[in-house]
């Protein structure tokens, strides 16, 4: 009877082979890119690292009869939220690394210890309940998103109505936040004119060398006696040091234009 | 394949994303894995309404995005504007309600 009985379990919990499948690569892969995200150092590899997390999530809402939040998954997070992130990154600076030093002692320790713990205390908590699997048929009947909005304009309406708040708070509080009041007069188009006359060259810079081999922002032009010009180059290039001289090749074929092979 | 995995799979990441907020220092960072412990909820929500037979959790779900990209908006200007004033994106540095 016990065997009966655990084969009924077995039927009632069992999802089919494919999203076994599904589980089985994506789940591991989830975990991987997560555990990386913790390791790796620059935060635009931990970005991509978590898009990449992400984007395993939304395959297993796809796969879970949830194919409304599983889009969403795709267009918000890993759209929209990954995007903002990046783009913050941007502003912050790429190469923010984070610092090695320990301002508290055995912080990192006692750290994953806790996260191990935690884990272990929900993994084992959670492996003890017994589970039904009802399956999303009968409630995806009328389609997903039909279902979805049925709930979400009736049984949770006030809730949707808070969301639409907590939206609008949160767009006027970024306004607030990334707004800066302007500490200087506002500069007039006289002001820039009159500072361009001040400059030793009125007119714009010239433009980098154009060559028959080379046209690129990194080489610099030729004066008419022959020395590169260092204003036709960016200074943030030079003082990187990337830029490369007028090759010898341009060199020459500008003298044999002329006439005068040395 | 029992679908409690996917339950045991969310606590596993729920538990990295909480290791990542202890662990990491820079703010982003930070903020990341409060996003991977969000998106580890979700996948739990997910999970219990297919459980159930109910669409409730995937409603919860929902929300949770919503609130979460909320959250997003708020918490990249507080860091954009921390950063603006003390050119560090480090948690370490915002320590001057401290004294």
């Amino acid at each position: 009877m016990t065997a009966t009985t655990a084969l009924v379990n077995a039927a009632a919990t069992d999802t089919g082979t494919g999203e076994a499948v599904v589980f089985w690569l994506l789940g591991p892969l989830a975990v991987i890119a997560s555990a990386g995200m913790l390791l790796v150092k620059k935060a635009v590899h931990s970005a991509l690292l978590l898009a990449m997390t992400m984007l395993c999530l939304a395959m297993m809402y796809l796969a879970q009869d949830a194919p409304f939040l599983g889009v969403v998954q795709i267009v918000v997070y890993t759209g929209a939220v990954m995007m903002l992130f990046l783009f913050v990154l941007m502003l912050v600076g790429v190469d923010s690394a984070d610092s090695l030093v320990e301002t508290l002692r055995g912080q990192r320790v006692a750290a994953l210890l806790a996260a191990l713990g935690f884990a272990g205390l929900l993994i084992f908590g959670i492996g003890d309940v017994t589970t039904v699997n009802r399956g999303l048929d009968t409630a995806n009947q009328g389609g997903n998103v039909p279902g979805l909005a049925d709930l979400i304009f009736s049984r949770y309406v006030i809730a949707f109505e808070a969301t639409s708040a907590l939206l609008i708070t949160a767009a006027l509080g970024a306004m607030m936040l990334a707004h800066r009041e302007r500490t200087a007069e506002k500069v007039t188009q006289r002001d820039r004119s009159v500072a361009r006359f001040r400059r030793p060259h009125p007119s714009p810079l010239p433009g980098p060398g154009v060559y028959a081999r080379h046209n690129a922002v990194d080489t610099p032009a030729l004066l008419p006696d022959g020395t590169p010009s260092e204003v036709s180059v960016s200074r943030v290039l030079t003082a990187r040091g990337d830029v490369r001289p007028p090759s010898a090749g341009a060199l020459e074929l500008r003298d044999s234009e002329t006439g005068d092979v040395p | 394949m029992n679908p409690m995995n996917y339950v045991l799979l969310s606590a596993l990441l729920f538990s990295i994303g909480s290791a990542g907020v202890l662990l990491r220092r820079n703010a982003i960072v930070v903020f990341m894995c409060v996003e991977l412990m969000l998106n580890a909820t979700n996948l739990a929500f997910v999970t219990f309404a297919r459980m159930q037979g109910t669409l409730d959790g995937q409603v919860i779900a929902f929300f949770v995005m919503v609130v979460a990209a909320a959250e997003v908006v708020i918490g990249l200007a507080i860091i954009v504007t921390i950063f603006r004033s003390r050119r560090s994106a480090s948690v370490d540095g915002a320590n001057l309600l401290k004294y």
